[in-house]
């Protein structure tokens, strides 16, 4: 269930330093998140698209993706072309759909899925213990990046340890129902699963005490910049630099 | 929970990436790098059972857990959610990078409050108040991050009134589960290991 689905690979994208894949895509997001013109949003989309290409991630596994978490698109799109004031296109029953709603829809679907195609194709393609040491490098705040590390290393930990409690109570023919039964069982689960971290915390702590841990979490790998990476940053904040001109310099 | 990137309007993105920020360098303050493993095998406990989904009527809600979050962890759950969320974008594309910010004050900001309206009653020696205390923390915690949800949708354009309301009318349910399962994981934890809900991730106490 937690695993680093698009993360191995040996595409162009899975090889770029991670600090650049990271500079990229905060770029790229922002800029697109701000952006409210097809103009630029429609390019946005093909750059993301372009991008997910070049990583040579399973098709059917990024459609598959995006369809889960669209979920809070497919909302706005049966509740805003329906709600919102504007010239009438169709009319379902008594439902009328107006031309505003619907562009409104289809301009953060298109702005939505750009941004989430870019995590995929960049984000996604790295492990989480590169994207942790990058973020070191790129000096975000030293006690944010261990936690994001020990996080991480740990959810592994206590999704063992939850699955271990829930087959202990499948055991015990436990079946969820919509049940005051259900819901406490499921809070002791929770609870449970508190206490046992807890008690695993203090023993990490411990053994990290005794092996002198010094407020340094070492990685192996050495990050260094190739000529295609700084190539590949040039190219990208250049052409991100373009969709900023479209979206806000050029008249239409 | 989570409000999709390419929704709102970069007035809210900024306010929200600005709450977010001071909420998490005042957490960051308070937590010891002594802290930071417990702090993150807490965090990971939140981010395994947020998978949790729980069965209600024909549907399944999963779990938020941010009164619980926020009641264990005071301030540190600022950087505790942050952290979830951001794994979440990575892993998951749930969310997302734009919406960090927005999305950590909405699930964040009203487990801090549930802390300090509720940390002390639910501490307390009164049986009956202090799981009711839990109850409402759980409540409350969800309400406020519907309420939060349906604001930032509000902030972005007046033509997300209706997408706002339904959004607020869907977290009800969730709600009285989530009052639930705090009321009874806040009985359970009280039984088994009352000193966790002392604040203990907090520096100095």
């Amino acid at each position: 269930m937690i695993e680093e689905q698009f993360s191995t690979g040996n595409s162009i994208i899975h090889g770029l330093d991670p600090r650049v894949k990271l500079i990229i895509v905060a770029f790229f997001s922002v800029i697109v998140a701000i952006s409210s013109r097809f103009l630029a949003l429609l390019p946005a989309l093909a750059i993301s698209l372009f991008l997910v290409a070049m990583a040579k991630l399973s098709i059917k596994k990024v459609f598959h993706r995006l369809l889960l978490v669209n979920g809070f698109i497919l909302f706005l799109w049966l509740v805003l072309p329906f709600t919102y004031n504007g010239e009438e296109w169709f009319a379902i029953g008594p439902f009328v759909a107006t031309k505003e709603g619907i562009l409104l829809a289809s301009q953060i679907t298109v702005k939505s899925n750009s941004i989430l195609l870019s995590m995929i194709a960049l984000l996604s393609t790295t492990p989480i213990f590169s994207l942790g040491h990058a973020m070191g490098q790129l000096h975000f705040p030293n006690k944010i990046t261990h936690l994001f590390l020990f996080t991480f290393r740990y959810i592994h930990v206590i999704y063992k340890e939850y699955r271990r409690l829930t087959n202990a109570m499948r055991v015990r023919g436990f079946v969820p129902r919509s049940n005051m039964h259900t819901y406490k069982s499921y809070a002791y689960l929770v609870g449970m699963l508190l206490v046992r971290s807890y008690d695993r915390a203090e023993r990490i702590h411990k053994a990290m005490r005794c092996r002198g841990f010094n407020k340094k979490y070492h990685s192996l790998t050495q990050f260094s910049l190739k000529m295609e990476d700084i190539f590949c940053l040039s190219l990208m904040l250049a052409v991100i630099s373009g969709l900023a001109v479209l979206q806000w310099v050029v008249t239409t | 929970m989570h409000i999709s990137e390419g929704v709102l309007s970069a007035p809210v993105l900024v306010t929200g990436a600005a709450l977010a920020v001071t909420g998490i360098s005042v957490g960051l303050k308070k937590m010891d790098y002594d802290k930071i493993p417990e702090a993150a095998v807490l965090s990971a406990t939140f981010f395994v059972a947020s998978l949790i989904h729980v069965p209600m009527g024909p549907s399944s809600v999963h779990l938020v857990l941010n009164g619980i979050n926020g009641l264990l962890l005071g301030w540190l759950c600022f950087p505790s959610i942050l952290v979830a969320l951001a794994l979440q974008a990575i892993l998951f594309q749930f969310g997302g990078i734009t919406v960090l910010g927005v999305n950590t004050v909405i699930m964040a900001l009203p487990g801090l409050m549930g802390y300090y309206v509720f940390g002390n009653l639910i501490k307390g020696k009164n049986r009956l108040l202090s799981l009711a205390a839990a109850f409402a923390c759980g409540f409350f915690s969800v309400l406020l991050s519907g309420i939060f949800v349906a604001g930032a949708l509000l902030f972005t354009g007046k033509s997300f009134i209706s997408a706002a309301k339904l959004i607020l009318l869907a977290h009800l349910p969730v709600m009285i589960i989530e009052g639930i399962i705090t009321l009874f994981c806040v009985a359970f934890l009280k039984k088994v290991k009352p000193e966790i809900l002392g604040g203990v991730y907090e520096k100095g106490s």
